[in-house]
């Protein structure tokens, strides 16, 4: 499949998950309602459900998937490591202590998601200082500082979870297990997931030959230490903006570059946008699932992205063997 | 084309050779020949101004090295180095296009020689009909000369190339020979490490570090005398025919 039907096909699978979360719920929508709501300023019903719970709850999950997709694709660069995923570095578990640490005491949602941007800030922070070194970045050691920072914030994450209130608890673990059904309004997101998106494909070039790892990389002319740094508040911004929306969602941000790459796309002009929209579709798929399998009852959607996302890449993975 | 004055290398705490000047004019084919462990790669890397050398200067084309925007001096200067990452995802083609990103301009590369210096580097190579093939699925030997043809891609006037001939068939070996000799004839200018002997008499001139640190340079015939090599390489050679086809074996 040529790049560019691939990436159009990826459009119009985008377009129409967005339409399904519009569709499906708890109230069935038929597509000529969801199509004059979303076009005719006449109120009612389904007006009201489109445009006040379903259609940003769908946007925020879509821009979520494709901002952790982008961190995903962009921490697999720098690390030079397949495992890299946006939680690698220790931001999201920065952010959780951060957002669970305001929930101990009580926070209403905007003190916690502060707190949280707080903590993602603290922890993005710590790790550049600590493995940034002038004469050049190692990866390993930029990995094994996000990893070891990682579990220092499980440890205290665990320690919260064991002395929280009862009550507590739920809204924790949701957090925790990435949630949407309080996302509040994505549109500084889809901001940011835009800009970094025309920025990291203007670089597509250097990222492909940092494939061939860091020092060929320089011979074969790339401003390493300013690419590096890039990529790295690059992804620590797609990450801290996705966990604010979504809690910690798993899986996305590993799964999307990974399926492309076994599908055989691998220069990041095109896997760049091509893991964007495929973490997008993902997530908003998920989520779908997360609010109506159970309803009225709602499941955290990381859940739903790993118990989708482990049969298809393993899947993918034995296809190629 | 490439002079560097008094430097001196080390890696880590090591000091591995001190003074040495060099100067590399173009059309020049210089051999390196050392010990495991001598500073051979990293003479290679310093020159290349991908790492800074403990002491002296290096100039490119009458400018310090290290003044050069990276893209701009790879658009003059290759490198092949000693060992690269092995996992690549894309195919044969897709690699040695690599090659080609200091020339392009842009997110979707304006780069109208592209095309036919890579058509020509992979023929070069032997690997025309290789260039479909996934990078993953090909030997060792085959992907060095796919590193050779990404560094052909490149399309640089100064060659710098560590251990070319790894991995290599016999009769790729002396292909690639060739191809070196044909580019420094046709005016570029190439510094090449090497293990075998054979390979330097068809150098211009000999670059020898000593394992103490000690260095000694001077034109191929001059150089590859037996009693130099048995004093770089600690072992005692013979020597195998006459004329300009003499070389040396070791004794066994």
């Amino acid at each position: 499949m040529s790049r560019v039907r691939l990436l159009i096909l990826l459009l119009i699978v985008a377009a129409a998950s967005l339409l399904g979360a519009l569709l499906v719920g708890s109230v069935s929508l038929t597509v000529a309602q969801v199509v004059d709501a979303l076009l005719l300023p006449t109120p009612g019903v389904a007006h009201d459900i489109v445009w006040q719970l379903r259609l940003p709850r769908a946007l925020a999950a879509f821009v979520c998937g494709g901002l952790l997709a982008m961190s995903g694709v962009l921490l697999q660069v720098l690390l030079r490591n397949p495992l890299a995923d946006p939680y690698v570095l220790g931001i999201s578990g920065g952010a959780a202590l951060g957002a669970l640490g305001a929930m101990l005491f009580g926070a209403t949602l905007v003190a916690t998601n502060f707190a949280a941007f707080a903590g993602a800030l603290v922890a993005m922070a710590a790790v550049f200082a600590l493995s940034f070194r002038s004469g050049d970045w190692n990866p390993h050691r930029l990995l094994l500082t996000g990893v070891v920072l990682s579990s220092g914030c499980a440890a205290l994450l665990s320690l919260i979870l064991a002395v929280a209130p009862q009550a507590q608890l739920k809204g924790m673990l949701f957090w925790l297990m990435g949630d949407l059904s309080d996302a509040g309004s994505s549109g500084f997101a889809w901001l940011l997931l835009a800009v970094l998106s025309a920025a990291f494909i203007g670089l597509a070039g250097n990222l492909d030959a940092m494939t061939l790892g860091n020092l060929k990389a320089r011979v074969l002319g790339v401003a390493l230490k300013p690419v590096q740094a890039a990529l790295y508040f690059g992804a620590a911004a797609a990450t801290v903006a996705a966990v604010l929306l979504g809690g910690s969602i798993g899986f996305v941000g590993m799964m999307a570059p990974h399926a492309l790459r076994l599908l055989g796309v691998h220069e990041h002009r095109v896997l760049l946008p091509a893991a964007v929209l495929c973490g997008g579709v993902f997530v908003t798929l998920a989520d779908i699932l997360a609010r109506t399998l159970w309803a009225p009852q709602q499941l955290p959607v990381g859940v739903l992205t790993a118990l989708i996302g482990v049969p298809v890449m393993l899947f993918l993975l034995s296809r190629r063997a | 084309m490439l002079r560097a004055t008094s430097i001196g290398i080390s890696v880590g705490a090591r000091s591995l050779c001190r003074g040495l000047d060099l100067e590399v004019a173009a059309g020049e084919l210089w051999a390196v020949l050392g010990c495991n462990g001598s500073g051979k790669s990293t003479l290679l890397q310093v020159l290349a101004g991908v790492q800074p050398p403990a002491a002296g200067r290096i100039e490119f084309e009458a400018r310090d090295i290290d003044r050069y925007p990276r893209r701009e001096l790879a658009r003059s200067l290759g490198l092949l180095l000693q060992s690269e990452p092995q996992e690549y995802w894309g195919t044969l083609a897709d690699y040695v296009c690599l090659g080609r990103f200091p020339h392009t301009q842009g997110a979707f590369g304006g780069d109208a020689a592209g095309g036919d210096v890579v058509t020509r580097s992979l023929a070069d190579f032997d690997l025309t009909a290789l260039a479909a093939q996934p990078f993953a699925t090909l030997s060792g030997g085959e992907r060095q000369r796919a590193r050779l043809a990404q560094l052909w891609a490149q399309d640089t006037r100064l060659l710098l190339l560590d251990e070319p001939q790894q991995h290599l068939d016999l009769r790729h070996q002396q292909q690639t020979m060739t191809l070196i000799r044909a580019a420094t004839r046709a005016g570029r200018a190439a510094v090449v490490v090497l293990h075998d002997p054979a390979y330097a008499a068809h150098c211009d001139r000999v670059l020898m570090l000593h394992s103490d640190g000690t260095h000694r340079q001077g034109s191929a015939a001059e150089m590859l005398q037996r009693e130099r090599l048995e004093a770089l390489y600690g072992c005692r050679l013979t020597l195998c025919g006459d004329g300009t086809g003499a070389h040396v074996v070791p004794v066994i």
